[in-house]
């Protein structure tokens, strides 16, 4: 019983976090509709620079953690502009090997710098943060990451309810040709959501790396398990991406516990087969809306 | 209706068989000849067994390559599970050939035709689906595949891997990679032949028609579920028996080289090579292999001469960097790859002294 | 020619860089004007609307000739995000709302313009014009009805405030009540808010009706032009797309088939 207790917390941490990296994946899906299969990369790049920063250049923690998010902002920015931005207009295919190629290159130059290696942060936060609950501790790192999770996800739930910005990017998504005749500026939201999802990426590359340790390409393996996720959640939800993410990561860590840890590392893309097979737009995928 | 040669100011067509012929003139025709015949007769040869060895694998390589380009350029569905489909080949070949004692000649085709088989597994679920949810369900084959391949340890000998007999033909034992050049070059010379021929009947304009938008493809009453399936059928046949020939040429297969990196080194071709175009695969291959070579010869030196620690410059890294960025560069700057580079050379040769 | 604000000087648009849809498009729109382009379907006045607002770029048109000058700057081909700062906002033919936003989600990205601006008065003004929008407010643009989506949309595009108001066939698939009811705002929105207001319509008597001045299209070229009470008075408007005979009665189905009349510019 404590076990399966430790598995399902193990689970649903795992899945959260998977859930806040889908997120960024789906923010740019939905404004551009391009699957980038670059994203592991990009959630691997914030993991390797907040370890930069803080044991490389020995910036105080907190201060290293907003500039990461900050680099990470700023990346996406720089590579919506660089290799995104000449293709618009060009057919999808294009693009989407494009962010193969960029993931090859990206995850090349990573390995690189920092090798093949599992690499550790210094220990950030006291062990005696831990919960304990009944039989079952929880990690200070769970609680850190479910809290740092919730904010952001209540963030960005109130930036594209309320703000402008935030409107003018899901009217992007929902009706490219209509935006642009009130002008709305298309390129900008592409390339905000660019930047917005690498700094989501980035924020659970540095959370999965205090859980797990860092790793170039197990991050980057994230970066791909995004994809039953979202298969799960529906390509477009927000709100599915964070239930299939639990979902996954549920699944994963039952299926490591109880039967074999090799096989829970292809369980999340066998269920996205049968996903695929049965319910092909996802739990939450949105119903289309069509007035003919 | 035969023309010689171009004639300088372009060639029009009047017949639709025209426009449908593989060879636009005679010249053409006759400079292929040639140079099939001086690729077997002089290159095995004058090659070193190492080079031969790299022409045997830009051989390989080709047929898997002109495999995908028939999904990603001509059906406009990308695939990012060839690497594995590519080991399913292999390891068909191997165990159709070690427990069934199937011989070579038959091996090598029952390999693709079981690689077509479970590529299809992976195409049903994304067929009824819009889109490129093919994408998602190869990537999840990639995964899946690996996973079989490792632990149906029963059937597979999992990381132990399986050595396969010496393959025989017609008699002889192919033991050289001279041997084994000609086997690797007549069967690329066949599947390019089959391969330009598809698309050239109704079944290859059904996968034109589907790239280009299936929407209308499906108005024009093309069931695109099918075509789809079909086409990912037949790419992965390629694959298969390009993975059955590598069996047979390495003698010995284990399961680490069907990686997703693979799989990301035939898009590479594919994309170097020219999407669209079959002959351009064969190019994108030749490109890749002689990267890949090229990067391991730089890398060596760089290590000899000790300006790098072996550990600092390891190969893989530099060579994933290297095939992203050509990806990427080719996408920005010649999306229509190494093809077009060459058209637009031998255009201007045509017209010399005249080009602009 | 100081009223003028909008002026088309002899425009080719050719899409695809091979099909030419607009031959030598020449108009001229004055301040505080109605004008109506009225002809089939077809005939390129949606092209020309493109043109004017940079959205031909998108769908790969260009303006291959000719110049448009607003307010004494040429602004043929450039991006829709730099014309829609100036002033000229087009409402799509067939109403394209963003269907999974609010009603007053849709309304608020019709502020893109003018970016980081209070905006509430503007919601009120688009209210007061459109009442029937307040009720619905915070329901999705996907759930309502034609009328109310059509009134969306011109809300939506008044919110920017525009100098010229590019408005694609309204009237696209309304009961004629509500036809009538959008085109009375139309008109107020014009005589209330000093738009200069170009209009496209099939609808051809309601739209001469409101309009200042008329301009006919056929085959991507201007046949006719004139004020718009001549245009309705004009024997060849009336006939062709009027629907009315020579003598200014309606025309019954029986007298449909037998052409009397050619179309006297072809």
């Amino acid at each position: 019983m404590d076990f399966f207790l430790q598995l399902l917390i193990n689970g649903l941490c795992l899945g959260f976090l998977y859930g806040l990296s889908a997120m960024g994946f789906v923010m740019i899906f939905k404004s551009s509709s391009v699957l980038n299969f670059a994203h592991g990369e990009l959630i691997a790049l914030g993991a390797f620079l907040f370890l930069a920063l803080v044991t490389w250049a020995g910036i105080p923690i907190p201060i290293s953690f907003l500039l990461t998010l900050a680099v990470c902002f700023c990346f996406g920015f720089i590579v919506e502009r660089f290799f995104l931005r000449p293709l618009i207009g060009e057919p999808l295919i294009f693009v989407i090997m494009l962010t193969v190629g960029l993931a090859s290159m990206f995850k090349g130059l990573m390995l690189l710098i920092w090798g093949g290696n599992l690499h550790t942060y210094p220990d950030i936060l006291p062990a005696s943060l831990a919960i304990q609950l009944g039989p079952v501790t929880i990690p200070p790192v769970y609680i850190a990451s479910l809290v740092i999770g919730l904010i952001f996800l209540s963030l960005f739930g109130l930036f594209f309810k309320y703000s402008s910005q935030g409107i003018y990017m899901r009217s992007v998504a929902d009706n490219q040709r209509a935006a642009l005749s009130l002008g709305v500026h298309v390129k900008r939201v592409f390339a905000l959501s660019w930047a917005i999802a690498s700094l989501v990426a980035g924020m659970s590359g540095i959370v999965l790396g205090i859980i797990n340790g860092i790793n170039v390409h197990n991050l980057s393996g994230i970066g791909l398990k995004v994809f039953p996720v979202v298969i799960l959640g529906g390509l477009d939800s927000i709100g599915g991406a964070i239930i299939g993410g639990l979902i996954i990561g549920l699944l994963e860590s039952f299926t490591g516990g109880y039967i074999s840890t090799s096989l829970s590392e292809v369980v999340p893309f066998i269920v996205l087969v049968f996903i695929l097979l049965i319910k092909p737009y996802g739990l939450f995928g949105l119903v289309e809306i069509e007035r003919v | 209706m035969r023309k010689l040669k171009f004639h300088p100011s372009g060639n029009f067509n009047e017949y639709y068989a025209q426009e449908l012929t593989i060879f636009e003139t005679d010249f053409g025709r006759v400079s292929l000849i040639v140079g099939l015949m001086a690729l077997f007769a002089i290159v095995p040869l004058v090659l070193s067994p190492y080079m031969l060895y790299i022409v045997n694998m830009i051989g390989i390589a080709s047929i898997a390559a002109i495999g995908l380009n028939i999904l990603i350029g001509y059906t406009g569905q990308i695939s990012l599970g060839h690497g594995a489909f590519f080991g399913v080949g292999a390891y068909a070949a191997a165990i159709l050939a070690t427990s069934l004692g199937m011989p070579f000649i038959v091996a090598v085709p029952a390999a693709g035709v079981i690689t077509a088989l479970v590529g299809m597994i992976f195409g049903i679920p994304s067929g009824r689906l819009k889109g490129l949810y093919l994408t998602i369900a190869t990537l999840a084959g990639q995964f899946i595949i690996e996973y079989v391949l490792v632990h149906w340890e029963s059937l597979t000998k999992g990381t132990m891997g399986i050595n396969l007999p010496a393959a025989t033909l017609f008699g002889l034992e192919l033991f050289s990679d001279r041997s084994f050049f000609f086997v690797i070059f007549i069967s690329l010379v066949i599947m390019v032949l089959m391969a330009v021929n598809l698309m050239r009947t109704k079944y290859g304009r059904a996968f034109i028609a589907i790239r280009d938008n299936d929407r209308a493809a499906e108005g024009m009453g093309i069931p695109i579920f099918r075509y789809k399936l079909l086409a990912f059928a037949i790419s992965s046949f390629y694959a298969g028996c390009a993975g059955g020939l590598w069996a047979f040429y390495m003698r010995s297969i284990t399961t680490e080289p069907f990686n997703l990196n693979l799989s990301i080194e035939y898009i590479a071709m594919v994309i170097i090579g020219g999407m669209g175009n079959i002959a351009g695969s064969i190019f994108g291959a030749v490109f890749i292999t002689f990267l890949n070579e090229g990067l391991r010869w730089g890398t060596d030196i760089l290590i000899n001469l000790g300006t790098f620690s072996s550990a600092a410059l390891t190969m893989a890294p530099l060579r994933e960097f290297v095939f992203g960025l050509a990806i990427v560069l080719f996408i920005l700057f010649e999306p229509r790859g190494l093809a077009e580079v060459w058209r637009i050379v031998r255009s201007s040769f045509r017209l010399w002294p005249f080009s602009y | 020619m100081e009223k003028t604000l909008l002026q088309l000087n002899n425009i080719s648009v050719v899409y695809s860089d091979v099909i030419q849809v607009l031959k030598g498009v020449s108009l001229a729109v004055e301040k505080n004007h109605i004008v109506s382009l009225i002809g089939s379907n077809g005939a390129g006045k949606t092209t020309t609307l493109k043109a004017i607002s940079g959205l031909l770029k998108p769908e790969n048109g260009k303006v291959t000739d000719g110049t448009i000058i607003y307010e004494a700057r040429t602004v043929q081909n450039q991006s829709p995000e730099t014309i829609t700062r100036l002033g000229i906002i087009q409402v799509l033919e067939g109403r394209q709302p963003f269907k999974y936003l609010t009603i007053e989600e849709n309304l608020r990205v019709g502020t893109a313009t003018k970016w980081g601006e209070p905006y509430k008065k503007d919601l009120d003004i688009v209210y007061h014009y459109f009442p029937a929008l307040i009720p619905r407010r915070k329901s999705l643009a996907g759930y309502c009805s034609g009328g109310e989506l059509q009134m969306l949309v011109m809300g939506r595009a008044l919110m920017a405030h525009p100098k010229l108001l590019l408005l694609d066939e309204p009237s696209l698939g309304l009961a004629p009540l509500v036809v009538k009811e959008i085109f009375r705002i139309i008109k107020r929105i014009n005589e209330e808010q000093g738009s200069t207001i170009i209009l496209v319509e099939q609808n051809a008597r309601m739209a001469l009706q409101i309009a200042h001045y008329g301009y006919v299209m056929e085959n991507g070229k201007i046949v006719m032009e004139g004020r718009a009470t001549e245009l309705a008075a004009n024997p060849d408007i009336k006939e062709f797309y009027l629907g009315m005979g020579v003598s200014g009665d309606m025309k019954s189905y029986k007298d449909v088939k037998s052409y009397k009349r050619r179309k006297r510019w072809l």
